[in-house]
């Protein structure tokens, strides 16, 4: 099984190489000659309990060389690169770096051998300035007296070099998430990484700081430096690398170039079927104004603007898509719309009742006008993991005719619903004892989702419905949302994965750096536009 | 006029006295909060030191035997908590909460078994305690006035600990500012995902935290029983190492600060003291009590964030598990 | 880490007995240690706790003390709150009852005064651990470090008022006069002796009963009630609380309230039930103690009861140790409380690796 997993891999990045004019190999090596690949991996298995995030998967990564590693939420490829990194130890599998085995226990191991990491969270002390962050770990001795002399040496040798220009004594709380990855990158590059994993590391970054990193990664391969690129985007990997492994399910399925490959097979390789990747939304004739929000502000307690004059209608029987990089507002304006956050300035219309400062509503009361809420972040707020799958179902609902009459709740009554709606919505395991914690994110997101739905509201708010949802469940999912908008409801949908918005809304409104860029139809809509709306770029027809 | 002074340094000296085990308790725990380990069991290690300080100078005859006893006896307990909440991730507070409890029970099951005296241990002699060290040049300061007396009664005439104490001020901050093992140990109560990412161990750097923050307690311990002290008494620590929580929390986590917040409740319990059923014009007598509460009361306003919020390393209290 | 997850009875039923099995078998070795037998020790506390005259009756008092102060730490503890302060909230109960008592015992008939004292010693208790609970809610307080300074502040209080205010005119000792004797709580020895049952006399009296209809009530709070789901939705999830639009804020003061109302109830016992006076340091660190109950009872009202009778046995056997044995004493059961503590609370998780593996292994066998 690995033998015959490695060997075609090889000669598919070896021919791969060989021909394509662009990557030039660097500093007098030999194109496809006898350099040993930077990172060679075989037979790597991991398993929590029951499942396998890592099944005999095989990798080889050619140095100097950009190389990407794609796959849905949940492929595993964290996992394999956390293991590369020595947070984890495989349960079985060789590592080789530089052609030669190594073994890595722990992350030490790995610096020594020249591995660094960028975390997908940042790894960095927010209370520390740049420069304590760098040095942690390699202060040069008992005192730091002299170790922060160095660093800060060798931090002006790094920018100057590789142009990553930072101020050493800011804190690390204090910068943007662009500068804080910056930060991990110099941190990597100071203990001297050769090879550079970066994990997810364009989630929080606008296209802009996207490109300016792609930028970087480029100069740092010119340099010799192995870059390994964990990304779900397929864009990413068709732009920046050399080479692609493709991973589904715990398991390797390919390796591909993105001059020989397309989209479409790598979308293919990480669903294991077809996919249609641009689908067209059905739209409807939109009814009645359901939600009004108008003028809203929002400063958050460490007093930053979050939101600034944010504006929206939303109509019975459409779906508006709210589209932007990570943290530019659509939280906050979940939190708001949904009576998690009192508005600051501006006002919320739903029905006849007007929202504002002085006339806040909470969650329970804008539940009771007929609003409801799948949050972003089902884990923590969606549910409540300890609790059992049946009590799950009249959260949010635990004070109504629902939960049980009076001041008491009726559990037989409860755990009859929740088998009605796991019947409905296909949970499985199909039992309402389970706590809520035991079953995968998609049949968690079918809960929420069951829940939400089943009350018939009137608006529907909906954050980052798909996050770490198989594939599977994320078209059924997609289902539920379009038969509901034919129903009449009003869906406010946030989601930072384009495909999901352009998919499914009838508008689309984009938001950046706390205000709306503009609204537009999903007809007028494309990638490229979106993203210069997504930069920030208003643009004529923007509202 | 030079009466009044000299009143006022005697108070400042009882000040000292009652602030030196506080100040060596309240390091401790600084030390060990800083690196991210809740520490209420500070009560339990002041006391197992202090009897553990008593038993060893009554049974050796010597007093610095019964220091490093102490010391020992209160790194042991220090490391039972971080093997309950390091290793076995349990919860800090209940894990100090336990220690506390066994510090009490068996320090007089073990007192009552060693000198069958209800669980106190014999009255010590002056070999057995560190007794006062009178600096030289008091005698050619005597007639210096102001400096004099302040040479003499406030500086001059402690024991060795409570010196110890005061250094371990200035000591336990260049630890955690200079050195490259205080950088560490404040990353990993802050955060300790980077910590482990940069190759070092969160475990080890937490257990010298622990073990620290335990000598600290013991040689506060051995102040109580065989300094301030001539002996153990039960229960002899008697919340003083909840006031010395108290100060480090006042003092917000730095060492200057907490210094500062150790000599304010010291000065209260010295005050009190003196106002024992002392009739003041006006007031009449204060109760004492009202006096000793005042540093709780002071925490807890502090703490409902009316002089300015204490904000606790990040990771405090949470044990370190790499995310699945 | 590969370890499958436990069947839910050696969860619930097999890893607390054998981390109370480990707790003895250590405080065991200490008296072998001491140079005493661990089995004779064992027999004379569980003669001292259940066959003795009035044993039984001793182990009960203390239970009752128990059941009130582990019910107020689990309630907290539901709602994700670490009450520590059940001391002080017991000692300012204590206040309550002695200060319904002092005043109206002379003009109000004793069933009524009783009532009264019983709603006092809920309501000061409660009062007590409002303010932490307020305190956490709206300003940030951490409530371990203001639980714990409140009792403190508790103890000075009642010194300052028993040695000043509230002492016993003519006396010098720090205590309140007697109640009158229609304002007591009746000993069940009595009231089994008015249906002509004669049992040993012993400070066993009504508020046992009280604790058993406060362990039904808890039940039906947390587990079937709308509060109670809230409580603990909160408790475990605060994102996910504010999200289904529990007043969170609100929600953590009540737990308090009721957690400390449960704490000053434990004065009932000693105060209106045994001492008939208030006097100091009557708490003798039960309020500590109900840390030990609710861990080891699983903040489960049934398990509670188990674990205060338990430790009513511990502590009623522990001072019949002072009598049969030279060099162990009642102090032995801090030591044995502590080691409860660490191996029931603090080291809970210890055994799980080891005994996930032996199912591991049974089930190899059988399979």
């Amino acid at each position: 099984m690995i033998t015959r997993l490695t060997r075609p891999v090889r000669s598919e990045l070896r021919t791969s190489k060989d021909p394509s004019p662009q990557p030039s190999p660097t500093r007098g090596e030999g194109a496809g000659g006898a350099t040993p690949p930077a990172v060679g991996l075989t037979g790597i298995c991991k398993s929590f309990g029951a499942v396998k995030a890592n099944h005999d998967v095989a990798l080889e990564v050619a140095a100097s060389t950009i190389h990407g590693i794609i796959g849905e939420n949940g492929a595993g490829k964290s996992t394999l690169v956390s293991i590369l990194y020595g947070f984890y130890t495989a349960d079985s599998g060789q590592i080789e770096i530089d052609g030669q085995p190594a073994k890595i226990h722990n992350s030490a191991d790995a610096i020594r051998l020249g591995i660094g990491m960028v975390h997908q969270h940042f790894m960095l002390v927010p209370t520390f300035t740049v420069l304590e962050n760098v040095m942690l770990g390699r202060e040069g001795g008992a005192l730091l007296e002299r170790g922060r002399a160095e660093t800060r040496a060798e931090l002006e040798r790094l920018s100057c070099e590789h142009g990553l220009e930072i101020d050493p004594d800011a804190l690390v709380g204090d910068l943007g998430v662009g500068l804080q990855q910056r930060v991990e990158i110099l941190k990597a590059l100071r203990r001297g990484a050769r090879i550079l994993i970066l994990d997810e590391p364009t989630g929080v970054l606008t296209p802009d700081e996207t490109d300016r990193l792609f930028d970087i990664l480029r100069a740092l391969k010119r340099d010799g430096v192995t870059i390994l690129l964990i990304t779900h985007k397929l864009r990413e990997i068709m732009e920046v690398t050399d080479a692609v492994s493709v991973m589904r399910q715990g398991e390797m399925v390919g390796h591909r170039t993105p001059a020989t490959t397309t989209r479409e097979e790598l979308a293919e390789l990480m669903v294991g079927r077809k996919v249609q990747l641009d689908a067209v939304p059905v739209t409807g004739e939109p009814g009645p104004v359901a939600l009004v929000a108008d003028g809203l502000s929002w400063r958050d307690a460490g007093g930053a603007l979050r939101l600034d004059r944010v504006g929206l209608e939303l109509r019975a029987g459409e779906i508006l898509g709210v589209a932007g990089v990570t943290g530019n507002g659509q939280s906050e304006l979940l939190d708001l719309l949904s009576g998690i956050a009192e508005p600051q300035a501006g006002q919320i219309r739903l029905g006849e009742r007007r929202i504002n400062s002085g006339h806040p509503a909470d969650p329970a009361e804008m539940r009771a006008l007929g609003l409801a809420h799948v949050p972003e972040d089902r884990q923590h707020r969606g549910l409540v993991l300890s609790f059992s799958a049946a009590e799950n179902v009249v959260l949010g609902y635990q004070g109504g005719e629902r939960a049980g009459t009076g001041a008491f709740i009726n559990p037989t009554g409860i755990r009859a619903l929740c088998q009605k709606l796991m019947d409905r919505f296909d949970v499985r395991p199909t039992d309402p004892s389970l706590r809520a914690g035991g079953f995968s994110g998609g049949n968690q997101q079918k809960i929420v989702l069951a829940r939400e739905i089943d009350v018939g509201p009137k608006v529907l708010l909906v954050g980052q419905p798909t996050r770490g949802v198989d594939i599977g469940a994320i078209e059924f999912i997609h289902q539920q949302l379009v038969d509901l908008k034919q129903a009449g409801c009003a869906i406010l949908l946030v989601s930072v994965e384009l495909d999901e918005i352009l998919a499914l809304s009838d508008r689309i409104m984009v938001m950046n750096a706390g205000r709306v860029v503009g609204t537009i139809d999903r007809a007028e809509a494309d990638r490229h536009r979106l993203g210069l709306m997504m930069a920030g770029i208003a643009e004529g027809a923007a509202a | 006029m030079a009466e009044h002074w000299v009143d006022f340094l005697r108070l400042m000296d009882g000040t000292l006295r009652f602030a030196a085990p506080l100040i060596l308790c309240a390091m401790a725990g600084l030390v060990s909060e800083r690196s991210g380990v809740i520490d209420i069991g500070l009560e339990g290690k002041l006391l197992a030191g202090a009897f553990a300080a008593a038993a060893v100078a009554s049974i050796t005859g010597s007093a610095p035997f019964g220091l490093l006893a102490a010391i020992a006896v209160s790194m042991a307990m220090g490391l039972l908590h971080g093997f309950a909440c390091i290793t076995h991730r349990g919860e800090q507070i209940i894990s100090g909460v336990a220690i506390n409890f066994l510090a009490s029970g068996a320090t007089i099951v073990a007192g009552i078994a060693l000198f069958s005296r209800g669980g106190q241990s014999p009255p010590l002699s002056a070999g057995e305690r560190f007794r006062p060290i009178t600096l030289p040049g008091v005698e050619a300061l005597a007639g210096v006035p102001v400096i004099g007396p302040l040479y003499a009664e406030l500086i001059s005439g402690h024991n060795v600990l409570v010196y110890a104490a005061v250094a371990s001020v200035p000591m336990v901050w260049w630890m955690l500012f200079r050195t490259t093992f205080g950088l560490r140990l404040r990353a990993v109560g802050e955060k300790p995902e980077a910590v482990d990412s940069a190759g070092l161990s969160v475990t080890w750097l937490r257990y010298r935290g622990v073990l620290i923050a335990g000598a600290l307690c013991g040689v506060a311990g051995a102040y109580l029983s065989i300094a301030h002290g001539g002996g153990f008494v039960r229960e002899m620590s008697a919340g003083k190492g909840y006031i010395a929580l108290a100060a480090m929390i006042f003092g917000k986590w730095r060492p200057g600060p907490v210094l500062f917040a150790c000599l304010i409740f010291g000065f209260l319990e010295a005050a009190a003291a003196r106002l024992q059923s002392v009739e003041l014009p006006m007031v009449g007598v204060i109760p004492v009590e009202l006096i000793l509460v005042l540093p709780y009361v002071a925490t807890v306003v502090l703490l409902a964030g009316f002089f300015g919020r204490a904000v606790p390393p990040k990771a405090l209290g949470v044990a370190y598990v790499k995310e699945r | 880490m590969k370890i499958a997850p436990l069947p839910r009875w050696a969860e619930v039923g097999l890893i607390p007995v054998l981390n109370i099995a480990l707790a003895l078998a250590v405080s065991g070795v200490v008296i072998a240690m001491l140079g005493e037998s661990p089995m004779a020790a064992l027999v004379v506390m569980m003669k001292g706790a259940f066959v003795n005259p009035g044993g039984l009756g001793y182990t009960l008092y203390y239970t009752t003390n128990f059941i009130f102060t582990g019910l107020a730490v689990s309630i907290a503890f539901h709602a994700m709150l670490f009450n520590i302060g059940g001391e002080g909230q017991a000692a300012i109960g204590g206040l309550g009852v002695a200060l319904v008592c002092l005043a109206l015992d002379p003009v109000l008939p004793g069933a009524l005064v009783i009532v009264l004292a019983i709603g006092a010693s809920a309501a000061f208790g409660a009062a007590w651990a409002l303010i932490p609970g307020y305190l956490q809610a709206y300003r940030g307080s951490h409530i371990v470090i203001t639980t714990i300074m409140f009792n403190f502040i508790a103890a000075g209080l009642t010194v300052a008022l028993l040695t000043g205010a509230l002492m016993r005119p003519g006396q010098s000792s720090p205590q309140t006069r007697e109640f009158a004797e229609a304002a007591q709580l009746p000993f069940i020895h009595d009231m089994l002796g008015w249906v002509g049952l004669g049992v040993a006399r012993s400070p066993l009296n009504l508020s046992f009963v009280i604790a058993l209809v406060c362990c039904v009530g808890v039940w039906v709070l947390i587990w079937r009630t709308k509060f109670g789901y809230a409580l603990r939705a909160m408790g475990q999830s605060e994102p996910a609380a504010i999200y289904a639009g529990i007043p969170v804020q609100r929600m953590v003061v009540i737990a308090m309230a009721l957690s400390g109302g449960m704490a000053g109830m434990m004065a009932l016992n000693e105060i209106l039930g045994v001492q008939h006076k208030l006097l100091l340091n009557f708490t003798s660190g039960y309020g500590f103690t109900g840390i030990a109950v609710a861990l080891m009872g699983r903040n489960h009202p049934v398990g509670i009861v188990l674990a205060s009778l338990l430790f009513g046995a511990l502590f009623q056997g522990g001072a019949e140790l002072d009598f049969e044995f030279k060099t162990i004493t009642r102090e032995m059961v801090l030591l044995i409380q502590g080691l409860i503590i660490l191996f029931s609370g603090a080291l809970a998780y210890m055994l799980y690796p080891l005994v996930g593996r032996v199912f591991a292994m049974v089930r190899g066998a059988d399979g």
